[in-house]
């Protein structure tokens, strides 16, 4: 079993608008572009063109429909990834030693050499945010983008992980929660920023907004006070608004 | 414990190419990172967004990040094929290029010696279509046209000829300074990045957006309020929230009467010959009542004042201002809330709201924007005046048979709100603005073995200008530019397999297609087309009797060709994408770009321009050969290069040769200008000067700009017109006004439907369809991470999106007792599909939808025979034809806008069924063979040195 440190220097982790994510799935695939060309093993696709593709995603999008008791369905969006959590059971649960987090910024990783796929990890983790390469059946999951966010061959402005870089609509931040002066810590304060299931007592690390209330109709709203009724008098109106102009 | 070593600081790449994505249409700005392998052979390692670009500023979506796995697609075709087996089958023999163009050669040199026009070329989503049209122009065949007609001409047409440019390309909300957003029948396209950026901003800023749409998906799940309207009814709508405001006095006058025609005369005599068109001077300019005066006076002399309640009798006969006219017909009480509230689903009190919220952001919240500017009549204005209020619209709008007259709607709701060109409010992108009048008039004069006569595709302003025979038959194969549809602008490619099947009006010879799967997801009824597309006549020989077709990937209408040309993929090839064309200009800068081959191409193809442009040479076409008969162009690069639509003005505007070194805009062509694009990042870009930002259509800083940088060659400040008079000539010629006459069974639709001022008519399936029989209304949407049919092939895509169920509101999936998993027939006028089903609450109650193009024929897209997308995967293309059933007067109505012929795909009506799950969902199209075998069974992707 694998000792999770006591505390982490930082807490880097993302802040996920569901306000104003669409769906749109960007996230999705900047990730698997760039997780697949760099940390560790390539992300696999089994049966890639067949009946029943499956491959190891480190995002992914799922999208709920919320029934208010009054008003319209409402469609949520909801990516999920690694919640880098403090009190990670998949780390704790490992049998040795590949899954750990990092005391400098806790991040949670798993050491590919030392994984022997056995998948404890996967079954632990309450979010289902672990995936097994159906190729090389070691276990992946969302690095942060460890090798971007530090990464000095790349320009400052894209040392942030690769979801965060290419969300179309802003709806991804990143940064060190463990600052209350961070913007990603700021902004948790200002909207409130959420848990994922804190009755399982991982402590995540990741936050989300919560989609900001929808449809609320004002029904006491004034409505657009009349000039006159009917073309004539709506003449008579025009001509003493042109005056006017 | 001791923590594992990790390289921290990995390279993307070896070298970074900066091109243009072409995973949709957007355009947006790429960063290919290029990584050697173990072989010394480089290859694309990952694709981000380039920061720089206009288009996407750095983010890139999810298509985008996976154009990797396009480019490596297993369905990539490898060289030229020749057809072995029947159409259809999939069978072919690889050919070498030589064999292959010989063999269009001899085919397309005799037939423009006798008759061109029995070509047919057509374009699909095609971003070249300046140069394709050119090079069908100097063919001589009247018969091209790009896809257009089947996917948003309503949105154009109607935006260009009422304010001379449109959403998407044409135009975007003032994302800065808007206070209130309202988006109309958009789903996660048209356009993609730009929106999702805007919508960020807007959120960012805490301000409102309100989406309009029966399906309650991306934009409208984000949308603060979602207003769930029944499809085919926004026209009513906007009219009535245009009652509300009309009645409020919650209109902006000023605006309506310096800048649009609102306050011109129009002749009120229903005698006169001119009845309903606008009151001119002797040198054509419309004319307005002065205020100053009280005389009447040219719209634009100096410091007239122009009166919208303006009355003039003159030669006795009665004029009024558009304004009294506008006033009378919105004001009636058919547009009132309560009236139209039921036929829109949308409850009375919710209409007056919105209405109030339109007027609070435009006339509360408006603000002065410290800018002087100098209008087209000499007036200076101190500042300028924002009416904070943006909409953006798309294909829910324009893919109905009323969607012309619903996007001139939104437009006079616009206007009337003063909003167009104002700060806060919509934006034109250069080169727009550009008035209808400032288009090319369409062309259709045919000489064998010379070019035509002119541009095939543009903007009618009356009967005069339609393309008709003498005899009064269509002179177009598709039938664009007649009486049935009289201002299609984009042709109707839809048209074009049915009308060549039946010979009608006449026979062609050859079907030229280029990335238009029209035996798929293109057409309506896809079934009915392939077998057009097979049809024999008495000979055993095909109806239509030779097919080149040109497409990067094993597509479905590979299959129907003769001869296929294979194009490379985005990666390998030269594009521009030009401001002759489509370009990807802001509001705030003009600006252009090229793609380039970043890395080089593993199989015998050829991008496709280049062969137009070999072929043009081998054909002997001006401006293809120098006078010695040689080849002008080496290849579509040079082209870009070196040809000049006009002197001084190329495809590309950056890096040109001026009298004083390189200059942008108009200049003589330079031998470095790809080289400088590269450098640059693969575009060009100049911001418009600061005071010429806003009302650019008269605002003259920003027209004499236009006029350096190579836009237009004249400043040209116009008026929008409310009051559209090129509808208004069609409309009288259906009253017997003219020497060019309609056919009589179209008199009434002509006289109802091109009102010159926007109305709303029902959809017309409604007419044919029995509304009780068939109750719900269907319809499609492209999801955002895939376009079209080309996301299948994608290992990563297909993941996200390779299922299609049909999604069922709350009240008919209990209606039907549907549980998870079941299936359903749904059926309309002319034919059934038996589908899987899903349930979805967030949904108008009448209607069902699913993704657009999900489905697959098995064979094609080297997918394997039992995939989710062959399997379970369908189209609702098979429920739709391009004709409306017969209704029993003898005829049979084209289901096209009645104004445009935009195919009208969202008028569909249908009746849904349970049934028992069968084993694959029906209609079965069969299976095609495949020229390119199928995918791998694994994939890992990562470049290891």
């Amino acid at each position: 079993m694998t000792a999770l440190p006591e505390t982490t220097e930082r807490k880097l982790g993302l802040v996920i608008d569901l306000d104003t994510c669409v769906g749109c799935h960007a996230c999705v695939t900047a990730c698997k572009g760039w997780n697949t060309q760099n940390y560790g093993a390539p992300l696999g696709d089994d049966d890639a063109y067949g009946a029943a593709p499956s491959g190891a995603f480190l995002n992914r999008i799922h999208s709920f429909e919320v029934q208010p008791d009054e008003g319209a369905a409402q469609t949520v969006h909801f990516p999920k990834s690694c919640l880098h959590c403090d009190d990670a059971p998949c780390v704790t649960v490992c049998p040795t030693g590949a899954s750990y987090k990092r005391v400098e910024d806790g991040i949670v990783l798993v050491n590919e050499t030392d994984c022997i796929g056995c998948g404890l990890c996967a079954w632990a983790c309450p979010y289902g945010a672990r995936e097994m390469d159906p190729i090389e059946g070691v276990m992946k999951k969302c690095t942060l983008c460890v090798d971007r966010i530090y990464n000095e061959a790349l320009p400052e402005e894209d040392r942030v992980p690769a979801c965060v870089r290419t969300c179309p609509a802003g709806a991804r931040h990143f940064g060190d929660l463990a600052d209350p002066d961070s913007d990603v810590s700021q902004l948790v304060a200002a909207r409130g920023g959420m848990d994922l299931m804190p009755e399982q007592e991982t402590k995540p690390v990741n936050k989300y907004l919560t989609p900001r209330p929808r449809d609320e109709i004002d029904v006491l709203a004034p409505f657009l006070e009349r000039v006159d009724e009917g073309p004539k008098g709506f003449l008579g109106w025009l001509d003493r608004a042109l005056e006017r102009l | 414990m001791t923590t594992p070593k990790i390289d921290l600081h990995p390279k993307p790449g070896d070298r970074v190419a900066k091109t243009t994505c072409y995973m949709c249409a957007c355009r947006c700005g790429i960063d290919v990172h290029l990584k050697k392998d173990a072989e010394g052979t480089e290859r694309v390692a990952y694709i981000e967004g380039n920061r720089d670009h206009p288009v996407n500023r750095g983010v890139l979506c999810a298509k985008g990040s996976a154009g990797i796995m396009q480019h490596l697609s297993p369905a990539r075709l490898r060289a030229p094929l020749k057809r072995t087996g029947p159409r259809g089958s999939g069978q072919f023999e690889e050919i070498g290029w030589d064999e292959a163009l010989q063999m269009v050669t001899d085919r397309l040199g005799p037939l423009r010696k006798t008759a061109p026009e029995k070509l047919a070329f057509f374009t699909g989503r095609d971003q070249s279509q300046s140069f394709t049209s050119f090079w069908a122009q100097a063919y001589g065949t009247p018969n091209y046209a790009a896809h257009g007609g089947f996917c948003s001409v309503n949105m154009a047409a109607a935006g260009i000829y009422t304010m001379g440019g449109a959403f998407w390309e044409f135009g975007q909300p003032d994302w800065e300074r808007t206070e209130l957003f309202m988006i109309f029948g958009v789903a996660e396209d048209h356009d993609s990045n730009p929106i999702k950026m805007g919508l960020g901003r807007l959120k960012a800023r805490g301000v409102k957006v309100i989406g309009v749409n029966p399906v309650r998906t991306g934009y409208n799940a984000v949308a603060d309020e979602w207003v769930g309207i029944t499809p085919g009814t926004d026209g009513l709508f906007i009219l009535s929230l245009i009652h509300c405001l009309l009645r409020a006095g919650k209109i902006d006058l000023d605006y309506l009467a310096r800048f649009t025609n609102a306050p011109v005369l129009v002749n009120e005599d229903p005698k006169s010959p001119e009845h309903g068109l606008l009151l001119t001077d002797d040198n054509g300019r419309a004319l307005v009542m002065d205020r100053a005066t009280g005389k009447p006076a040219s719209f634009d002399a100096k410091g007239v004042h122009p009166d919208l309640a303006g009355k003039l009798r003159r030669a006795g006969l009665t004029h009024r201002s558009v304004f009294q006219h506008i006033a009378e017909r919105y004001l009636d009480h058919a547009y009132a809330p309560e009236v139209v509230g039921p036929s829109c689903g949308i409850a009375p009190e919710r209409i007056e709201a919105i209405a109030a919220e339109l007027a609070h952001a435009a006339f509360d919240k408006s603000f002065e924007l410290d800018r002087a500017w100098t209008d087209f009549r000499g007036e200076t204005h101190r500042s300028m005046r924002a009416r904070p209020v943006s909409f953006h619209a798309m294909r829910g709008i324009s893919a109905h048979s009323n969607g012309f007259q619903t996007a001139r709607a939104l437009h006079l709701l616009q206007i009337l709100l003063g909003s167009v060109e104002a700060p806060g409010g919509f934006r034109f992108k250069p080169p727009y603005p550009k008035p209808a009048t400032a288009h090319p008039k369409p062309h259709c004069g045919v000489t064998p073995g010379q070019p035509l006569d002119g541009p095939h595709l543009g903007f009618v302003q009356g009967p005069d200008d339609l393309c008709l025979k003498e005899d009064g038959s269509p002179a177009r194969i598709d039938k664009a530019f007649t009486w049935e549809n009289p201002m299609s602008a984009h042709g109707m490619m839809h048209m074009v397999i049915s009308n060549a099947h039946a010979g009608d009006p006449y026979p062609i010879d050859t079907l030229f297609l280029y990335m238009a799967n029209m035996a798929w997801n293109s057409s309506m009824s896809t079934g009915r087309v392939m077998e057009l597309l097979t049809d024999t006549d008495e000979n055993g020989d095909y109806v239509i009797p030779n097919i080149i077709y040109s497409d990067a990937y094993s597509s479905e209408m590979v299959a129907y060709a003769d001869l296929v040309l294979p194009d490379t993929t985005y990666l390998e090839r030269h594009d521009c994408i030009s401001l002759l064309d489509r370009p990807i200009c802001e509001a705030d800068a003009v600006a252009d770009a090229i793609r380039w081959p970043v890395v080089a191409p593993d199989r015998d193809v050829r991008g496709f321009q280049s062969v137009l442009v070999d072929l043009g040479a081998r054909l002997g076409l001006p401006g293809f050969v120098n006078d010695d008969g040689s080849a002008k162009f080496q290849d579509y690069a040079d082209y870009m290069v070196n040809h000049e639509r006009r002197p001084g003005v190329g495809p590309l505007a950056g890096w040109r040769v001026g009298e004083k070194g390189l200059t942008h805009g108009r200049g003589t062509p330079n031998a470095g200008q790809i080289d400088a694009y590269i450098a640059n990042g693969g575009f060009w870009m100049e911001h418009v000067p600061e005071n010429a930002q806003y009302f650019k259509p008269w605002n003259m800083a920003y027209q004499e700009w236009a006029v350096d940088i190579g836009l237009f060659d004249k400043a040209t400040p116009y008026l929008f017109s409310l009051w559209s008079e090129p509808l208004r000539r069609f409309q009288l010629a259906a009253e017997g006004h003219g020497h060019r006459q309609p056919p009589d069974h179209l008199r009434a639709r002509i006289k109802t439907t091109l009102d010159p001022l926007p109305i709303w008519y029902p959809p017309l399936e409604d007419g044919h369809a029995d509304p009780v029989e068939y109750p719900i209304h269907a319809l499609t949407q492209r999801p955002a991470a895939m376009y079209h049919s080309w996301g299948s092939q994608n290992a990563w895509l297909r993941q996200i999106h390779g299922h299609n169920p049909m999604y069922l509101p709350t009240e008919l999936w209990e209606k039907h007792g549907f549980q998870a998993g079941d299936w359903a027939r749904v059926t309309s006028q002319h034919g059934e599909i038996t589908v899987p089903v899903a349930h979805q609450a967030a949904l108008n109650r009448n209607t069902i939808w699913t993704w657009n193009a999900i489905g697959k024929r098995r064979g094609a897209w080297a997918l394997d025979d039992d995939a989710p997308e062959a399997k379970n995967g369908f189209l609702l293309n098979h429920l739709i034809h391009e004709l409306l059933p017969p209704k029993g007067d003898g005829l049979r109505w084209s289901n096209s806008d009645p104004v445009t012929g935009q195919a009208a795909w969202f008028d569909l009506r249908v009746k849904v069924e349970k049934v028992p799950a069968p084993k694959q969902s029906y209609p079965d199209t069969g299976r095609q063979g495949s020229p390119v075998g199928r995918g791998p069974h694994r994939v890992a992707q990562q470049v290891k040195p």
